[in-house]
């Protein structure tokens, strides 16, 4: 079946699936989100125990979307798992560090003897959920804005300052990312807790939260997609591989796949008709929507930056240096049997939608969380 | 090809030995409880009897407080081979990535989605539904063993790939022979039944606690009971796998094997050393006794090793410098043939680049003939070739001589279980409390053999580790290092505080049933 596939169409259905992994994992973050508004939600300890209880039956598959994202790019396009974690370095580690103590957090705040007390481990949930988050989308921003690295001969990759990728928050749209993708995450935690909690307060105040961060959301956003659509971006020709900036380029992409461009406007309206729903009426289905929104938006990003002869991680130290989808993959053979294996993608799919149904089919009450004897 | 700072190369490997030796803690614990909890699971289900459920529940607390810390520990792991071996993954991602991507896919989630099923869903899903899960989250830790191990088995004998000169990488060319490499076989089901062995000791070790603290007796009696039958069944199997995992050591990495058992110099008929104290002042070609004492079986290396008395089994000092009656090849000469394939595939890059076609088809001629041992060629010396010896040595025996006495352990204390006078022998009890940090040490030291001992080899014979590190400052990484240091020295301490609070309280809190 796979080996009828170009290679260029294998690379691209690895991008693909790469791209559905990112935005599973930022609809995901709502659980990121919802850890950074856990003093804002909540005002006694049993509301505190509510949120972090909701979210405690999530985060595993977060967790999860972030590893299984990491090991996708590592088997389809190992040469950005090479470059950007081994010179970005700084920035990884501050990432891998947040979810470190994210890991333990839940399980460990409310046991007897846990050392530290209940107080850190929220600050964990809380370092996890603003940080951590910011710090992601601030690394996704240098897919449009770049990196400094250089790849050699061997195709063995170096960065080029001795900050190893911390510079990347000076780049005032790298940091727009990061808090784009934070308000979103906390919006869409909002939209969560509304759907899946029987708390008046939690709701009302999760309300609120909708009604406010919304428009923080909405300008970040309008930032950010305002300057993709009108920054440089960097092609290459497909003959010779050599790479050229093209200003405006992922508007011409978006030009140049309707379907894609199609993608986003859908994607983009349902998040809004989500976060309309979740801030202004009473419907507890807002999530529904804006996750969709969610994951046909951030997928049609992600194409543009990969499709159509782009590089999808420009290098600022050296532009023959960036990379693409084409040059930084693995071998068509690899990509083949991979692909055999992606079959599997809508089984997990299916049995974590089953098992979501299943969990969530009652919402979660204050009652049903203090009888709950492994209650987090 | 590049510089080598050997700074970085030991911060590099300290951290990755630090991130693993700190995350094995949790693994083989999550491995065997598991599963333990799902037998325990099974038998609530088929009996109705709510004690069982209890006693579940009990056990399956302590597990999640375990897993959480696996999972703190084991996200860093999958990474570090971007952030810290970054040239590795280049070189040999093609072919590495596949099943740690397969592990996210096919484990990860299944352990994630049923694990909330299994802690959360007990009112939420039906009982069997709920056993199911919990048999899921089993099987699911297991498969991701399998994975990682079909990945670790492949370092240890790569197979399945050739080395591609215009993308100056190894691409896989077999995806069966990775999967079914022999070598991840014997390593994953040693491992998987060494943390059932672990898990078994766990719940004795709890069990008998209660057992002298004359609490909980019912409790400890039947959970003393699943454990030991569950630890002496997958302790034999242990040692059957242990066997063939050394047989593989002893086929794929004569060097670590000889430094396993500090055989120096290789002969027919080659002891086995049951206990022995090396001698610190040994040196390559001096000539000494490696040993100061030791008490050694006749034969049995060879034996255990090839399944025969009379077998050769080479030694470090045959495989540094070559021996041509039994036609091994010294590390001088398969380095001079690493260094031709080195500068050939060099030569090869340029000449493609300035459009050069016969030199570059001389060049990769010479590259395809040497290629076998490039490796080698990234090499200062043939004595880099040898592992640190001691600690492989000791590490080794420190593993087989514990599991040796897991077994004598499960076996009376299964004997006094099923004549009803364990209670009676408080020895015994306190044995099978010290035997679980003795089962944590035999757990590391089977990773130090492991992995020190086929060092310098990142990928055997292909792939040095100086050669696979990211380009980085070594300063970068020796502050991770000591960040990472830090933070699982105090996840730990919390860890431990959280477990032995937990036994404390006991299994009466378990449940409000």
């Amino acid at each position: 079946m796979f080996n009828a596939l170009t290679t260029l169409q294998l690379q691209e259905y690895w991008w693909f699936l790469t791209a559905l992994l990112a935005a599973l994992f930022v609809f995901m973050t709502f659980v990121q989100g919802g850890q950074s508004l856990l003093w804002t939600l909540a005002k006694t300890e049993t509301q505190r125990d509510i949120i972090v209880n909701t979210l405690g039956r999530k985060w595993e598959l977060t967790f999860t979307s972030l590893v299984m994202f990491g090991g996708a790019l590592f088997a389809s396009f190992p040469l950005f798992y090479a470059t950007s974690f081994g010179g970005a370095y700084y920035v990884w580690m501050a990432i891998l560090f947040c979810f470190i103590i994210q890991a333990v957090a839940y399980e460990y705040r409310k046991k007897p003897g846990n050392v530290f007390g209940e107080k850190t481990y929220e600050v964990f949930l809380f370092i996890n959920g603003s940080l951590g988050i910011i710090l992601i989308g601030t690394a996704l921003g240098t897919l449009f804005t770049g990196g400094h690295f250089i790849v050699n001969e061997m195709h063995l990759s170096h960065w080029t300052t001795k900050t190893y990728g911390l510079e990347a928050v000076l780049n005032f749209f790298n940091v727009a990312f990061g808090f784009m993708l934070f308000f979103l995450a906390r919006l869409s935690a909002a939209l969560y807790f509304i759907n899946a909690v029987d708390d008046a307060s939690i709701l009302s105040r999760a309300r609120t939260v909708l009604k406010y961060e919304s428009w923080i959301f909405l300008i970040l956003f309008l930032y950010v997609a305002g300057s993709i659509l009108t920054m440089n971006g960097y092609t290459y020709d497909p003959q010779t591989m050599v790479v050229s900036v093209e200003p405006m380029k992922f508007l011409h992409n978006f030009e140049a796949m309707p379907a894609v461009a199609g993608i986003f406007a859908v994607g983009v309206l349902s998040l809004l008709a989500g976060l309309y729903m979740g801030a202004y009426t009473q419907s507890d289905k807002g999530i529904w929507p804006a996750g969709v929104g969610i994951v046909l938006t951030v997928t049609s990003l992600m194409l543009i930056l990969g499709y159509n002869h782009t590089a999808y991680y420009p290098s600022l130290s050296d532009m023959q240096s960036s990379l693409t989808i084409e040059n930084s993959a693995s071998s068509r053979y690899t990509l083949i049997a991979m692909s055999y294996v992606s079959i599997l993608v809508p089984v997990v799919l299916g049995y974590i939608i089953l098992v979501w149904r299943a969990m969530n089919r009652e919402k979660i009450t204050a009652d049903e969380v203090e009888n709950d004897p492994h209650h987090y | 090809m590049h510089h080598i700072d050997p700074s970085l190369i030991d911060w590099s490997r300290a951290q990755f030995a630090l991130t693993a030796l700190y995350h094995w803690i949790f693994v083989p614990l999550t491995l065997g409880l598991t599963f333990i909890v799902a037998i325990m699971e099974t038998i609530y289900v088929k009996t109705g009897n709510a004690w069982w459920k209890k006693t579940t529940k009990f056990w399956m607390g302590l597990l999640a407080i375990n897993f959480a810390i696996g999972l703190a520990t084991g996200i860093i792991m999958e990474f570090e081979f971007g952030t810290n071996w970054s040239n590795y993954s280049w070189i040999v991602g093609d072919i590495f990535g596949a099943p740690l991507a397969i592990e996210g896919l096919m484990a990860f989630f299944m352990e994630s989605t049923f694990f909330a099923v299994m802690f959360f869903g007990w009112d939420k899903v039906s009982k069997r539904t709920h056993l199911l899960s919990t048999w899921l989250v089993a099987i699911g830790s297991n498969l991701s063993a399998l994975w990682i191990l079909i990945a670790n088995g492949w370092m240890q004998h790569p197979v399945g790939m050739h080395f591609n000169p215009d993308t100056a990488r190894n691409e896989m060319t077999d995806f069966w022979a990775v999967v079914f490499n022999p070598n991840a076989y014997t390593k994953f089901l040693h491992t998987i039944s060494s943390g059932y062995v672990l898990a078994s000791l766990f719940v004795i070790a709890i069990s008998s606690w209660y057992l002298l603290k004359k609490r909980d007796i019912q409790f400890a009696k039947r959970s003393i009971m699943v454990a030991a039958s569950f630890g002496l069944m997958v302790s034999l199997f242990n040692l059957t796998t242990g066997d063939d995992a050394a047989r593989q050591v002893a086929i794929n990495q004569p060097m670590k094997l000889a430094s396993m058992e500090g055989l120096y110099k290789g002969k027919k008929g080659a002891e086995i050393v049951a206990f022995g104290l090396l001698d610190p002042s040994k040196t390559l070609k001096d000539n000494k006794d490696p040993f100061l004492v030791k008490f050694a079986i006749p034969g049995g290396l060879s034996l255990l090793s090839y399944h025969s008395f009379d077998a050769y089994v080479p030694g470090i000092e045959d495989i540094v410098y070559g021996n041509k009656t039994h036609h091994i090849m010294s590390a001088s000469e398969k380095m001079q043939q690493g260094k031709k394939a080195v500068d050939a595939l060099k030569t090869y890059k340029e000449a493609k680049k300035a459009g050069n076609v016969q030199e570059a088809k001389a060049a990769l001629n010479v590259f395809e003939a040497n290629s076998k041992y490039m490796g080698y060629g990234y090499l200062a010396s043939p004595e880099q070739t040898v592992p640190n010896v001691p600690l492989t040595f000791y590490a080794f025996h420190t593993m087989v001589g514990f599991g040796t006495w897991f077994i004598v352990l499960f076996i009376i204390i299964l004997y006094l279980t099923m004549t009803n006078e364990l209670h009676a022998h408080r020895w015994v009890l306190w044995a099978g409390v010290w035997s679980l940090p003795m089962g944590y040490i035999a757990q590391e030291a089977g990773w130090i053999t492991a992995e020190v001992g086929r060092q310098p080899w990142a990928i055997q014979d292909m792939l040095p580790v100086g050669m696979a590190t990211s380009n980085i400052a070594s300063g970068s990484v020796m502050i991770t290092f000591w960040m990472f240091a830090i933070l699982f020295t105090a996840l730990l301490i919390a860890e431990v505080k959280i477990m032995a609070t937990q036994i404390n309280i006991g299994p009466k809190e378990a449940d409000h049933v």
